[in-house]
């Protein structure tokens, strides 16, 4: 096993995309790491920079104690798993996954324990002598899988490799391949850009940006803590309210309304300074009665969300939504009162969207 | 039609030579033609410019000049061939190969990037990727214009006769009209139909192949 050690890594395409942007990032030995971000933003080139598919156009790939920057993608000891699993149609299970062993120079009996031993774990002892296009999705990915283990790899590099599973499958797969993993104790890194996913699944997770990272760190820390608007923009399954407003004293005007700055955030900002309050639907309370510090405005939508309800209220200038338990929701047209829970109103720069401050971590998790 | 009836063992030699001189450059010819085309897509721009030379200098240039090339332009450079007989499966071979590389490279690009993306990452060399994982899927798409390009080749072969002296079904025809002149028609559609003796059932062997090389994808 080994850790993965990128270090100013940067991928410029011919036509002169710079897909990764000087990028480094250390991912412990055994990790699960996810990789985050909007459509086109460098994370397939990135994973593919780590396999060697891509060739870096600077900085270096460390696996373990190997520098592996100038070497070919089959002398890296990492297994890739491709978003439309690439197996080889023209030859059955138990080729598919015993080929590689072959390229690699195991004698035959090898290959072929270590292909049905890879088959048996993944559940795929009855189709190993079918072809690929004889097998369900689901299946096609432990092929992709047990291919992927076989080979005892270093390093897992997975992209999108659920994106292809309907809704239910996926969740099935979501939770096979966490256990894989684990069991596997294989370093991994995972694209994706269904957060849910990434906040379920890894141990870390990076969001990225036009090929740069914005923030790294546990699933908690990035939901609770976005470092910017962007990432508080893309993380979490309702969006972050972003309320721009001036420093004023203690609090934040908010086109005429005040929210508290919270703890020490009052030190890094100016009075008169430009900023967003961002906080999440589910850390604000929803009352049909007048509360200090909160927001007011008239209920314009309910929306069900199963267990809760997202209620958007209206005010001048802005709208705000709050997440409450079902049952509870307030009558359309009516007024109400959203009140931040203390300590979780995070305030960022208006000039370039980053935090300013916010509570410690450990104090609120 | 007696006339070809008196001269059944000359026909049947004279097939038996374009038969023998169609087969040995086909097999050439998809040898020569197969490398042509992994030339065209290997990562080295010196053998893809190579490749495509090859092809464009080939593919434009008329049979009958390729014949006459491998026949009397290359003895003047002391490269000789023991009869005209080989020399005809040269010229053939070398014609046909053009055709077989294009139809080759457009088979392998029918097959997906990401096929050859994962053997790659695999650790395949190119020349690996392209025997075990390309090729292979490949095979299926260009098995019917491959199958085209045999009948053109048979076809071709008639050049040999017809001009160069080898005693292929071809050469039989004007020797035989000139000998029985009110047979004139007879004799030139028995001598078409010794040729569709060897292209109809070439046609349906292909059209077989292509179905039971069904199941590949
Ligand atoms: N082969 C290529 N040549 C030139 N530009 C490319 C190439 N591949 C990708 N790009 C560009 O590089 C950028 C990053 O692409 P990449 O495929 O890494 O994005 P991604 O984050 O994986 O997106 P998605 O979520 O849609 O898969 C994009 O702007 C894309 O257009
Ligand atoms: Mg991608």
């Amino acid at each position: 096993m080994a850790a993965i050690k990128l270090d100013g890594l940067t991928k410029v395409y011919p036509g002169g995309v710079r897909a990764v942007d000087d990028l480094t990032l250390t991912i412990p030995d055994g990790e699960f790491f996810a990789l985050l971000g909007p459509s086109g933003c460098g994370k397939t080139t990135l994973l593919r920079t780590i396999a060697g598919l891509e060739e870096a156009t600077s900085g270096s790939v460390r696996i373990g104690d190997r520098d592996v920057t100038h070497l070919p993608p089959g002398k890296r000891e990492l297994a890739m798993v491709f978003q439309d699993y690439a197996l080889f149609p023209h030859m059955t299970v138990v080729d598919n996954i015993s080929y590689p062993l072959k390229i690699k120079g195991l004698a035959k009996d090898d290959r072929l324990g270590r292909a049905v031993k890879a088959g048996d774990e993944l559940s795929l002892d009855g189709l190993m002598q079918r072809r690929p296009a004889e097998l369900s999705g689901g299946q096609q990915q432990r092929v992709a899988l047990a291919r992927a283990i076989a080979t005892h790899p270093q390093v897992f590099l997975f992209d999108e490799p659920l994106s292809n599973l309907d809704a239910r499958l996926r969740l099935e797969a979501r939770t096979f391949l966490k256990r894989l993993q684990r069991d596997l104790g294989v370093t991994t890194v995972f694209v994706t850009h269904d957060q849910a996913e990434a906040l379920a699944m890894a141990d870390r997770m990076a969001v990225m940006d036009a090929g740069r990272i914005r923030q790294v760190g546990t699933a908690r820390e990035v939901f609770q803590r976005p470092a910017s608007t962007f990432v508080a923009n893309f993380i979490g399954s309702t969006p972050m309210n972003l309320l721009s407003g001036v420093v004023r004293g203690q609090a934040v005007n908010v086109s005429g309304q005040i929210v508290q700055l919270p703890g020490d955030a009052r030190q890094h900002v100016t009075d008169g300074q430009d900023v967003v309050v961002g906080v999440r639907p589910e850390y604000l309370s929803l009352s049909q009665s007048a509360a200090d510090g909160a927001l007011r405005g008239v209920v314009a939508i309910v929306e069900n969300l199963g267990t809760a309800s997202l209620v958007t209220l209206e005010s001048d200038g802005f709208t705000v939504a709050a997440t409450v338990a079902d049952g509870e929701e307030p009558a359309i047209g009516t007024d109400a009162w959203a009140l931040p829970i203390p300590g979780r109103t995070l305030v960022y720069r208006r000039e370039d969207g980053e935090l300013v401050d916010a509570p410690v971590v450990a104090a609120v998790a | 039609m007696q006339a070809l009836l008196d001269n059944l063992d000359r026909l049947w030699s004279g097939f038996l030579t374009t038969l023998g001189m169609s087969v040995a450059a086909a097999v050439i010819a998809t040898i020569l033609g197969t490398i042509l085309a992994a030339f065209r897509v290997s990562p080295l721009p010196p053998l893809r410019a190579l490749g495509a030379t090859y092809v464009q200098l080939v593919r434009n240039t008329p049979l009958t000049a390729v014949f006459f090339i491998v026949i009397f332009g290359l003895p003047a450079v002391d490269v000789t061939f023991q009869n005209f007989f080989i020399a005809a499966i040269v010229a053939l071979s070398v014609y046909t190969a053009a055709f077989v590389c294009e139809v080759v490279r457009s088979g392998i690009n029918s097959v997906s990037t990401g096929q050859a993306e994962a053997a790659r990452a695999i650790g395949l060399t190119f020349g690996q990727s392209l025997r075990d994982v390309v090729l292979p899927q490949a095979f299926r798409s260009v098995v019917p214009p491959l199958g085209n390009l045999w009948i053109a080749l048979v076809k071709n072969s008639a050049i040999a006769g017809g001009g160069f002296a080898v005693a292929d079904i071809a050469q039989l025809a004007p020797s035989l009209a000139r000998d029985n002149p009110a047979q004139v028609l007879a004799i030139f559609g028995g001598i078409a139909l010794a040729y569709m003796v060897i292209t109809v059932p070439s046609g349906i062997a292909v059209g077989v192949i292509e179905r039971r090389t069904a199941i590949l994808r």
